[in-house]
Formats: structure tokens, sequence, C-alpha cells
């Protein structure tokens, strides 16, 4: 990475800065629905606790709210950013300027990478006074899990902004849809057996039903299993190549379709 | 100053669109230094041409050469000796003037930065804006900053869309005289799209006309009237598009 390279990022870095400094109520919220999420999920818990206490030995439920929370805050960081350059209609100045598509992804994934923590730190660690449940216990395996989710987010933003960029605006929706479109099938609150047939066989492709798998594991039987989260990087790194050539298909197609400069609905 | 070499060579630029062909065997060139109006009524193609020229639109087929580099091959080359303004894109609202002046320099790799900030503010006569929101800004003000960002990495080729469009006749006579002030410092091109005959006769050593995708006329103002016998140059259009059964 040559130094051009460093600032043009740290430009965008900077643009993402002064946005967030602008507007309080876009950091409060950063750190808002993860902790809102985490109480309410806290107390599901505790309720839970009385009556079934299998379903909450060592903290599961709070622990898979917060670590699946990182993988859609990561991805909704990353898609906001890039929508905020749509909403103001500045993407033409970007792609007009020497900044380069995969700088505007490495760009936007460090951001999303600093959201991600800002919302998430706070949220796991107001967990431990309030319901003794501290995540990070989980100790190395808990950053193998993190890292993993990010990246799942990072793929799924890929091939959003990708349909954005080629559909405008009227695509915004699928930004929060697609994370939900996952979850059913991510094992999130239960085993993989939980599922019928047919859904465990499409929950066998997705990365996120190893990280799960493996939490559980981990938090229930004390089985550290790192051929899961190797597993789930490989697909991973499979996810986030194919939704990076969503991305660069779609900036194409935008490109010859006339699309950069009036981005919209 | 005398017009040299070669900034910009468009060669047989064409640009279809799925059955319309909105730009059709386009060819001129600029020369450095020159301030040159691409001319043409509502869908001439004067957008669909800038935008190609810009690379934000993949051409159909022709060839751009811009400071000699293959402009549609390797655009991130010569990206950096240009910049552009239009009223089709904005600057982001919230943050302030000053803000995004920062951004730009940062993404544009100017040196010294916070100077080329400061000559700008006075040049444009931003010095009390620097701490607003764009969102705050009134239409000539927005304006301003746009060509601020536009000049912010002193481009040596500078595409200008409809700049003056909606500011009132003093601002846009204002706007006019720093474009020539800054071509005359810098000896950079300006390729300027309008509609507006009168400011492109006032500002534009070079005019290149254009009607439903293709370039129907290339000349100076005053040669452009001599040839056709017209007083203006809105009369040469108003004739030439009738001709060609335009508008």
């Amino acid at each position: 990475m040559n130094t051009s390279t460093i600032g043009r990022i740290s430009a965008l870095l900077l643009r993402y800065f002064f946005l967030l400094r602008s507007s309080w109520p876009r950091v409060l919220e950063i750190a808002y629905w993860p902790t809102v999420q985490m109480i309410i999920w806290g107390f599901t818990s505790v309720h839970f606790s009385h009556s079934s206490p299998e379903l909450t030995a060592g903290g599961i439920l709070i622990s898979a709210v917060l670590v699946w929370d990182s993988l859609f805050r990561s991805h909704i960081s990353y898609t906001l950013s890039f929508l905020e350059e749509m909403w103001s209609r500045n993407l033409a100045n970007l792609f007009v300027s020497p900044l380069r598509p995969w700088e505007l992804v490495l760009s936007l994934a460090t951001v999303s990478m600093i959201r991600t923590l800002i919302g998430m730190v706070p949220a796991a660690l107001l967990a431990i006074p309030f319901f003794g449940v501290s995540v990070f216990e989980l100790g190395l395996p808990l950053l193998g899990f993190f890292l993993n989710l990010v990246f799942t987010g990072w793929a799924i933003s890929q091939a959003v902004t990708g349909i954005l960029l080629r559909y405008g605006l009227g695509a915004e929706s699928l930004t929060w849809m697609l994370p939900f479109l996952l979850a059913p099938f991510s094992c999130i609150y239960y085993p993989l057996e939980t599922l019928p047939g047919w859904m465990q066989a499409i929950a066998q492709y997705l990365s996120t039903t190893y990280v799960f798998e493996g939490m559980r594991a981990l938090i229930l039987r004390g089985e550290w299993m790192p051929d899961l989260l190797w597993k789930a990087f490989v697909l991973n790194l499979l996810y986030f190549i194919l939704g990076l050539g969503v991305f660069c298909f779609a900036f194409r197609s935008a490109r010859n379709r006339g699309l950069l400069l009036q981005s919209g609905e | 100053m005398i017009p040299s070499e070669q900034v910009l060579k468009v060669d047989g630029l064409s640009k279809l669109f799925r059955s319309k062909l909105a730009v059709s065997e386009l060819t001129f060139s600029l020369s450095t230094g020159s301030i040159v109006g691409l001319l043409g009524g509502n869908g001439a193609g004067k957008t669909t041409t800038l935008s190609m020229l810009l690379g934000l639109l993949k051409p159909t087929s022709g060839e751009i050469r811009l400071f000699g580099h293959d402009f549609i091959k390797d655009r991130h080359a010569v990206l950096h000796r240009m910049n552009f303004c239009s009223p089709y894109v904005d600057l982001p609202q919230r943050l302030t003037v000053h803000e995004n002046l920062r951004v730009f320099a940062r993404l544009y790799g100017v040196n010294n930065s916070a100077n080329r900030i400061d000559e700008l503010s006075e040049d444009f006569r931003l010095l009390d804006l620097m701490d607003q929101p764009i969102r705050r800004l009134s239409s000539g003000q927005k304006t301003r900053v746009s060509l601020a960002k536009a000049m912010i990495n002193q481009p040596e080729f500078l595409l200008l869309d409809e700049p003056t469009a909606s500011l009132s006749p003093d601002v846009s006579q204002w706007i006019r005289q720093r474009l020539m002030d800054y071509r005359d410092r810098t000896g950079a091109t300006i390729l300027f799209a309008s509609h507006d005959m009168r400011e492109v006769e006032l500002l534009c050593d070079e005019v290149v006309m254009m009607s439903h995708g293709r370039l129907i006329e290339q000349g100076s103002p005053q040669a452009l009237q001599e040839r056709h016998q017209r007083d203006s140059l809105e009369e040469v259009f108003l004739a030439l598009n009738e001709k060609g059964g335009g508008v």
C-alpha cells in the first residue's frame, strides 16, 4: 500500500469522523441498539434461568446476542457509510477523484470495524454488572468468533452496496433485510439439529452456523473446536470474494449505464 | 496565453443506451489553456459527454486521450490532474465548508493543504462560511464551495457542468471572472457545458456545439457568427438546430 493510497483512505476516514462529530444522535445510535438488545435478552435470560436453566447456562443467550450483533453492526456500519454518500449525492465526487474502488471498500471496512467496536464494547462491558455475563471470559476464541462474523457482515455489505450502485436507493431495504434472512439458518440461539433437514442442508453452507456451534460447544461443554472456526473462515473468504465480485460487477454495470453521476432513486 | 499542445483528444466517441444513441461519433480536441464551451439544448448529449470525460460513464466506442494517456483504459493515471463541478452532484451536507475542503484536499493528495484551503477561501469569498455546514448555504454559496472543491488540487483540466445555472447575473459574472483568472494564472484547460449562449460568448475561446448527440459545429464564437452570418451565438445555435430539426 503506497502513501497515496493511505492518504485517500485516511481522507474517507476523516470524512466519516466529521460526519459522526456533526451529529450526536448518530454517535449515540452506534452504542444504543447493541445495549438495548443486550438488556432485553439479558432479562429474557434471567426469566428463563428460573424455569429452564439449561437454556441460559453460562450466559449463552446474552453471548449469542452480542456475537450475532457484531455481524449485524459490521454490515450496517459498512452499508450506512456507503448510503451516506448516496444520500448526500457525493458518490460522483468520489469516483472522479483518484480514489480507487478497492480503496473505497477498504475505507468502508475500516469505518465499519471502528463503529462495530464502539457499539459492541460498551454493550459487552455493561452485560457484566447487569447480568454477571462476560463474553470476554471466552478468551481468544471470542476474537475468532467476532472477526468471523464481522467478515460475514462485510461480505453481505459488498453485495448490498453493489446492488445499491446498480439499482439505486430503491434497493435500500435490502440493507436491513439480508442479515435477517441468514438469522434463522445461522443457529444463533439453538443447535443445528433443531432445524428441519432442508434448513440444515442450507445452514451447513453458512459460516455463521459454525461460529455459533463453536461458541455453544465452548460455553456449554467447555470444548474448544478450532476446526469449526476454520470452516467458518474458509466459507467467509469465499463469500467475501463473491461479495466483492458482485460489487465489481455492479460498479461496471453502473458505469456502463451512467448511474454513477445520478445515483439515487 | 497562446494555446499549444493538446490536453484532450476525443476520437469517434459514442454512447449507446440500449437502442438510444446518446452520443454519436464525437471527435474534437482541446488545447492547453483554452476555455471551451460545450453547447447544446436539453438532451443534446452534453452531460453524457462530460460523464465519459470524467470516467463516470464507459463509452460504447471511441477513444479519449487525456494528457497523452488512454483515459478509457487507465483513468486513474490522470484523475489527480483534473476535477469537476456539476449541479447533479453535492458535497456532504452535514460537513462544514472547511471539513469538506480538508477531506477533498487529502483525497487529491494536496501538499500543504492548509495553505491551499486558505487561498481558496479567500479567492471564493468563503472566509465567513468556513464553519457552516453545506446544508445551510444558499445555492450561490454552494456553487462557490463546489468550485473551490473543484480547484482544490489546482487541476490542469477542469470540467464544469452548468456551474452558473440558477445563479444571479452578478454572481455568474463573478464566477466567470474567477475561471478566467484561474486559467490565466495556471494555464489550465476548462471545458464548460452550458446552454447559456451569452455566457459562453463571454467566457469561451472556442465552442463545441452538440445536437442529438452529434457535434454540429466547432470554432471560436466570433468565427461561428461570421461563418453563419449571425449576430450572436444564440442565433447560430437556433439556426443550426432548425436545420437539423433540433430541440
